[in-house]
């Protein structure tokens, strides 16, 4: 249970948003919306730590996330804009770093099945520098394959997927929200869950034609 | 002191200490033009003649106090770098600024003056000394400072990084002074005693007394009105400021 | 914990070795800056002798600085050091396993070639020891201590000039000390004074410098 109060943000000298409140049970996603600017990164990266925040409070399971601190980080995943992987290393060793540091190392094999899932069959082997955009994507969102996270933070994770990926990605949202998990995400695409499931949240100003 | 310090706790919100240092400035711009001012005339007509070092020797009444106050404003900047990455204060990441480029002023001076000492005293204008080398490399730390916060746009960040580069300097400081003072004994060649000789009278005890003084007050006027200047530009955007008769007009 | 600890140290060994041309640039550096004195001071062995522990300390230390540069930046830019400040891990020990996989990439190499280089300056078998263990003490140190500053210089532009001006009245005691031993070695006072309080400057930066580095991570990295 993810509960928001108060919230306040300020970068440089500017307040993006204030006061705002939320909450967040298993088996719900948040569908962030605003316009560019509005606030959406930066209410994301608050909720997972990386920005401590001006005002206000963020509890998990009735804790503060600060005082909680590993004990929180463990039980989210975040995908930001950067897809956090190395060029020099391939898909594998990416992926496979990536969930040691998250504390739950998988074999080589399990690497190599998450990523054929991610539709990388054949560039399981190859430095993430020979890859296209989407491909990289494809490495950086594995980490949702494999992990155990109750809370997944997503900013902008269909961007560079084609048509395909996309499908498949709104499966694994959909099958994690139905297994009780939590999804926070921003996207101008539609989310094909069911209505009951997904909260929706407006920063700054509604903009015209747009949810 | 202690009661000064209680206060700025209380008026540690930006809105409620502008005003007050509005009215602070004045007072310790007057306390230092006066003390400063019989600080000179003693140091320059009161003090006697020292009987080894001549005249020349009444540049240490500038000399020390500013040697002083440029370890002491090292300090102070700590206490609020400590103060504002623990309680996550805005005030104290102001304070720090506004009191950086005084430090760096007096360090400056004090190596100045010291050199200027050192022409006549030891026929050279500069000499490895230790305490000359440790107020050298105290400079270093405050222009480290500045630049860091120079170059870094996001406030937040900039007083916070400032912050922990104050404290990781304040950790270091002993460290750096011993180790200075070792490599100083370690080459005796070059070393020659700061305080050769001279008994310090009654009169250039006081005299040095009321400069630093004076220096205080100015350091208090200068680095508070100068925190002044940051309240009004980071708060622009405040209806407080706003409604300030000075930005109105 | 350990396991992260060993991972990231690999990760970044694994990473140097796929870019070896990274892997050199310090060390020619550090070989550059030293075989550069003698042209400039002229070819007296008298004169290299009594420079060289300063002049080794000296390149010792620029080479160091310039690594800093690349400590946190790439991470940062592609990502990876978000990760690595939301993984559940004490963020020290991450820290700390950087700064281990940069010595070993950018510090020891500079630590093996130093008795080469110093067969040049025509220094005597025991300083060149002195020198050696002086390096090893002290190069982990400056890498530690320069962490802090990598950390609070990451992205910001002009970071390099800037690490310097923060880093480098930090690394005076090491200085001091490091050359305090080859110096006192090679005039025959034995260096083991000097090589104590190195030794006790790498024990406080282990047990600080990861913990200053991480708040200075925290707070770039917003």
């Amino acid at each position: 249970m993810l509960e928001v109060s108060g919230l306040a943000c300020v970068r440089g000298d500017r307040k993006l948003f204030s006061d705002l409140s939320f909450s967040l049970a298993g088996g719900e996603l948040l569908h962030l919306h605003g316009h560019n600017g509005s606030g959406k990164t930066t209410l994301m990266r608050t909720l997972c730590g990386l920005i401590k925040e001006s005002e206000g409070e963020i509890h998990w399971n009735g804790e503060s996330i600060h005082s909680l601190d590993e004990d929180f980080t463990r039980d989210v995943v975040y995908i930001g804009h950067k897809n956090g992987i190395k060029d020099d290393l391939t898909g594998v060793e990416n992926l496979r770093v990536c969930t040691a540091l998250d504390g739950y190392p998988i074999t080589e094999s399990q690497a190599w099945d998450a990523l054929e899932k991610m539709g990388l069959r054949g560039h399981e082997d190859l430095p993430s520098r020979v890859l296209s955009q989407g491909q990289k994507r494809r490495v950086a969102l594995a980490r949702l394959l494999v992990n155990r996270a109750k809370l997944w933070i997503l900013d902008e994770p269909f961007t560079a997927l084609d048509v395909a990926a996309v499908d498949f990605l709104q499966s694994i949202i959909r099958s994690h929200i139905e297994a009780g998990g939590m999804v926070i995400l921003t996207t101008h695409q539609e989310v094909k869950i069911t209505k009951e499931q997904v909260k929706e949240l407006q920063l700054g100003w509604k903009e015209a034609g747009h949810v | 002191m202690n009661a000064r310090l209680i206060n700025w706790f209380k008026f540690s919100s930006p809105a409620t200490f502008y005003p007050l240092a509005g009215k602070m400035v004045p007072i310790f711009t007057l306390l230092a033009v006066v003390l400063i001012g019989v600080g000179l005339y003693m140091s320059f007509f009161v003090a006697p003649t020292d009987y080894k070092q001549g005249e020349g020797y009444r540049i240490i009444f500038v000399h020390v106090p500013a040697a002083w106050m440029s370890m002491f404003i090292y300090l102070i900047m700590a206490f609020w770098a400590g103060l504002g990455l623990v309680f996550n204060t805005r005030l104290s990441g102001m304070m720090t600024r506004a009191l950086a480029p005084t430090g760096a002023i007096f360090a400056f001076l004090a190596l100045w003056t010291g050199a200027f000492w050192g022409k006549p005293m030891w026929g050279t204008w500069w000499v490895w000394d230790a305490r000359l080398t440790s107020e050298l490399i105290l400079l270093f730390l405050y222009l480290g400072y500045l630049a860091l916060q120079g170059s870094i746009d996001d406030t937040r960040r900039a007083d916070r990084a400032g912050a922990l580069l104050v404290l990781v300097g304040v950790v270091n400081i002993p460290i750096i002074y011993y180790s200075v003072q070792w490599w100083n004994t370690l080459h005796q060649g070059a070393t020659i005693s700061m305080d050769n000789g001279s008994k310090m009278g009654v009169t250039m005890l006081w005299t040095m007394l009321i400069m630093a003084l004076g220096f205080w007050a100015y350091t208090i006027a200068v680095a508070l009105a100068r925190v002044r200047s940051i309240i009004l530009e980071r708060e622009a955007d405040t209806t407080w400021v706003s409604e300030l008769a000075e930005v109105r007009r | 914990m350990f396991s992260a600890f060993k991972t990231l140290v690999g990760r970044d060994l694994l990473l140097a070795m796929r870019r070896r041309s990274d892997l050199f640039t310090t060390l020619f550096f550090f070989v550059i800056v030293v075989s550069l004195f003698p042209l400039g001071i002229g070819p007296e062995l008298n004169t290299l002798r009594l420079i060289a522990p300063g002049v080794f300390w000296v390149a010792a230390l620029l080479a160091s600085m310039l690594a800093l540069e690349r400590l946190f930046a790439i991470d940062y830019e592609d990502g990876a050091l978000e990760q690595m400040l939301l993984a559940p891990q004490p963020l020290f020990i991450l820290v700390l396993a950087k700064v281990t996989a940069h010595w070993l990439v950018t510090g020891l190499p500079l630590v093996l070639m130093a008795p080469l280089l110093g067969l040049q300056y025509d220094m005597a078998t025991d300083a060149l020891m002195a020198m050696v263990i002086s390096l090893l003490l002290g190069t982990p140190a400056l890498s530690l201590i320069g962490a802090i500053g990598a950390a609070l210089t990451l992205g910001l532009r002009g970071g390099g000039v800037l690490v310097s001006l923060l880093v480098l009245p930090l690394y005076i005691p090491v200085l001091i000390f490091g050359s305090g031993a080859v110096e006192a070695t090679a005039s025959g006072l034995g260096g083991q004074g000097h090589l104590s309080m190195l030794g006790a400057i790498l024990v406080l930066s282990l047990l600080f410098a990861p913990i200053a580095s991480s708040a200075a991570l925290r707070i770039s990295a917003e």
